[in-house]
């Protein structure tokens, strides 16, 4: 369960190149392995089925080039990404300022998904570029909606329009309306209007924010998506689409380790570009949205970016320069700087999630979930008991000198001997990162990931996309009474 | 007739079913958020059904990915302690007021702990729900440790003799180790003074196969023992938590369908099991 998927990938992509000559009936067995792949990742099933079509299709053009030569597994896996890629970065775009300020910016989206945090990350995002947004309160429905956008708005710094009290109480439109006259007057160029939840199937309310749509008129809808969303991402879209309408999309809570196929759902099937991605409790967790991170995510092959951004966010900087720097002498990796690197993934946050979002962790995977987190706290009482000259270098470590250190540790020998031949594996890996860039080659084959795909998932951008239509499937409520009233009816 | 029971008849007797039938019924799954696993497991056990007891075969194949644990809240002979976790946004902070209100309905007392103290006017929002649905709220200073006001709220329930505490918790994302440790925390330290009967974990019925992962997680870290599945009332129909029931055995006890205190309910299989199917 936990990497299925990218187990299953390589998986496939391995057995393909075993084969040496790649047919079409090889085809088939991988594009099913992608399917189930797809599915895991919460990609919806009409859209899953699009996609593996077109991959097949395109596998197939290409086998006759494929016939020869070791990397047919590279060309398909290329193909893959590519299309992934193509559809999550279509017509990716920056918001839209308007000629006459202020811009106006609409959130709306499923209760819960994320808008009232979002709406201050936003007003923060712009600020900080020397804008001068309001937020505007017009979520005056959840209990203390209102309150939580001042408390937002009051630590980025943005002052927000909130004349209604909420709970029930005011009119959102009125709110809105109301704000744009006030963002004049204060000249703000630009307005970030948050709105209550909604669910896609209820028509009263989806009413609710078209008409504040139609006295706001915003430069920009952002439909805001939780990126653990699984397969109603479609019928949601789909309603917010065809109701209130949107221009681009948000994916939050990317900070968990969802696969995130409803990003490429409501990509192909809405053609709107996403444009932000959220990623974190803190309202500087926030970023534009990368369709190349995305597609890897997605393929369960790891998120190196966002990986490497995240270490660099852990590990105080100083301890990094210092890193750095003897890496640059030449000087060797010891045990002192393996504990440092253990407190600072340890403040990064699950092990098992960092692991994950490396490139083919699935083989990985039971390593990955038998990682005990106490183990930090355990080698960190073990390196401390050793004497400098040891942490340099923990050859000198002999017998009796472990025996000390387990007795001074409270820990046993073995203990101490797991921890001396696992930082002798880190050592030597990090003796290769140095001789070349990134992770060693071996390292990686030993992940089972193919050979160059590390490239692959550096990835590049491509434009253009045709926003597909897809199966209308009418939305009925997931509440047995209500559906049973909406089947009479 | 939905596709569920067109399916049936197909089956039933000399079946009928071809492999369209088979694709129609994968997708219904697949599309409730069974997740394939599921699904493939499911539709494999359904492929042997034979003769004219297809509806109880199906319904028992299903029925046997349930959990059997019981769907009650287990009470405790002191105040019976709730406590509510979850990832962010699911309906915890609802459900809390929500089960706050359908047990005293039946005439329990029942007082809130605000240990959500995290995020922006989290305290504010469950002390508005309080005053609702008419049950006191213990909450501590602003920025107080969780823990704190939780152990507080178990102390004071205590001397009160309440029927019931329900802890709000904040909501964390489970790849979170230090946020999952803090829950750890609140749980061991309300144990001082009152046993935790129920952790209930809320999961929001969009939610896909991510689910699986925030059960697991959750419950290593503060033994659930039963699920909160809250938006049934949008075209979401929550199959995620079947697979939660049957990979990790852990019953689904209630169920919330909408924003208000009274859109609550005890868990029904049957229904939950056709609302899965009947498209
Ligand atoms: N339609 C519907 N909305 C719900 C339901 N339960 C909760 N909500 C809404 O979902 C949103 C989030 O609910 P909260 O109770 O604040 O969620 P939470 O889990 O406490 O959120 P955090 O504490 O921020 O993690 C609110 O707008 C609720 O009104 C439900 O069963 N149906
Ligand atoms: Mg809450």
């Amino acid at each position: 369960m936990f990497d299925s998927l990218s187990s299953k990938l390589t998986g496939a992509f391995t057995s393909l190149r075993s084969r040496g000559k790649i047919t079409s009936s090889d085809i088939d067995a991988t594009c099913s392995d992608i399917r189930a792949a797809l599915l895991e990742s919460d990609v919806a099933l009409t859209v899953v089925e699009a996609f593996i079509e077109a991959i097949r299709a395109k596998s197939l053009a290409a086998l006759p080039t494929l016939q020869s030569g070791t990397n047919q597994a590279q060309v398909i896996f290329e193909i893959v990404n590519t299309e992934l890629i193509e559809i999550l970065g279509g017509a990716g775009r920056r918001v839209r300022f308007a000629k006459n300020p202020p811009t106006v910016i609409m959130l709306a989206g499923l209760q819960g998904a994320g808008k009232t945090t979002l709406a201050g990350k936003l007003a923060k995002f712009y600020a900080d570029q020397g804008n001068t947004p309001l937020l505007v309160a017009s979520d005056l429905q959840r209990p203390n909606a209102v309150t939580q956008l001042q408390v937002v708005g009051e630590s980025v710094g943005v002052p927000v329009f909130a004349p209604e009290p909420g709970n029930g109480v005011g009119n959102p439109m009125k709110v809105a309306e109301q704000s744009l006259a006030y963002a004049k007057t204060k000249l703000y160029n630009m307005v970030i209007v948050d709105t209550a939840g909604r669910l896609g199937v209820d028509t009263e309310l989806m009413q609710q924010v078209i008409d504040i749509r139609n006295v706001v008129k915003p430069d920009e809808i952002l439909f805001v998506v939780d990126a653990m969303m699984g397969q109603d991402a479609v019928r949601t879209a789909k309603a917010f689409q065809d109701g209130v309408g949107f221009d681009g999309v948000v994916l939050t809570k990317l900070d968990g380790d969802a696969r995130g196929g409803a990003a490429l759902s409501i990509a192909k099937l809405t053609g709107k570009p996403i444009m932000f991605s959220s990623n974190g409790e803190k309202l500087t967790d926030f970023d534009i949205f990368y369709p190349e991170r995305m597609a890897s995510r997605i393929l369960g092959l790891g998120d190196v970016a966002t990986l490497a951004e995240q270490a660099k966010k852990a590990f105080d900087g100083e301890a990094t320069a210092k890193l750095e720097e003897k890496f640059a002498r030449g000087d060797d990796f010891t045990l002192a700087d393996f504990l440092e690197q253990l407190e600072a993934m340890s403040k990064m946050g699950s092990m098992s999630k960092l692991l994950g979002m490396l490139p083919g962790a699935g083989a990985m995977k039971k390593q990955i979930e038998n990682f005990d987190e106490s183990e930090i706290v355990r080698t960190k009482s073990i390196v401390q008991s050793m004497t400098p000259l040891e942490r340099e270098d923990p050859k000198v470590l002999n017998g009796s000198r472990r025996a000390r250190i387990a007795l001074g540790a409270g820990r046993k020998v073995q203990d101490v001997n797991s921890l001396v031949d696992k930082f002798t594996a880190a050592q030597k890996i990090m003796r290769q990162m140095r001789k070349g860039a990134g992770m060693p080659p071996a390292m990686a084959q030993g992940m089972g990931i193919p050979a160059g795909m590390g490239a692959a998932i550096g990835g590049h951008q491509h434009g253009g996309q045709k926003g597909q239509q897809l199966a209308k499937k009418k939305s009925k409520s997931g509440n047995p009474a209500k559906r049973a009233a909406q089947e009479k009816g | 007739m939905g596709i569920f029971s067109q399916f049936v008849a197909k089956i039933k007797g000399q079946s009928t079913a071809d492999p369209q039938d088979w694709q129609e019924l994968e997708a219904e799954l697949l599309g409730a958020d069974l997740g394939p696993t599921l699904t493939f497991e499911i539709i494999r056990s359904a492929k042997s059904i034979k003769g004219d007891d297809a509806i109880a075969s199906l319904t028992q194949i299903l029925n046997s990915h349930l959990s059997a644990k019981p769907r009650d809240l287990i009470m405790s002979n002191d105040v019976t302690v709730v406590m509510v976790v979850g990832v962010n946004g699911t309906g915890k902070t609802t459900s809390v007021a929500k089960l706050a209100a359908y047990l005293k309905s039946s005439g329990n007392s029942v007082v809130l702990a605000a240990a959500d103290t995290f995020r922006a006017a989290a305290v504010d929002q469950l002390q508005t729900w309080g005053k609702r649905v008419g049950v006191d709220v213990i909450a501590g200073k602003e920025g107080a440790e969780p823990a704190s006001v939780a152990f507080d709220a178990a102390t004071r329930t205590k001397e009160l003799n309440s029927d019931y505490l329900i802890i709000d918790t904040a909501g964390r994302l489970h790849n979170k180790s230090d946020l999952m440790a803090e829950l750890e925390k609140v749980k061991r330290v309300v144990e001082k003074t009152l046993a935790v009967s129920e952790v209930l974990l809320v999961i929001d019925a969009t939610t896909g196969q991510n689910g699986i992962a925030q059960a697991k997680i959750f419950a290593e870290a503060v033994e659930v023992t039963g699920l909160i599945i809250t938006k049934l009332d949008g075209s979401a129909r929550g199959g995620v938590a079947l697979a939660i029931e049957s990979a990790l055995d852990i019953p689904i006890k209630f169920i919330g369908t909408g924003e208000g205190d009274t859109d609550f309910a005890l868990f029904e299989p049957s229904s939950y099991l056709s609302g899965l199917i009947s498209d």
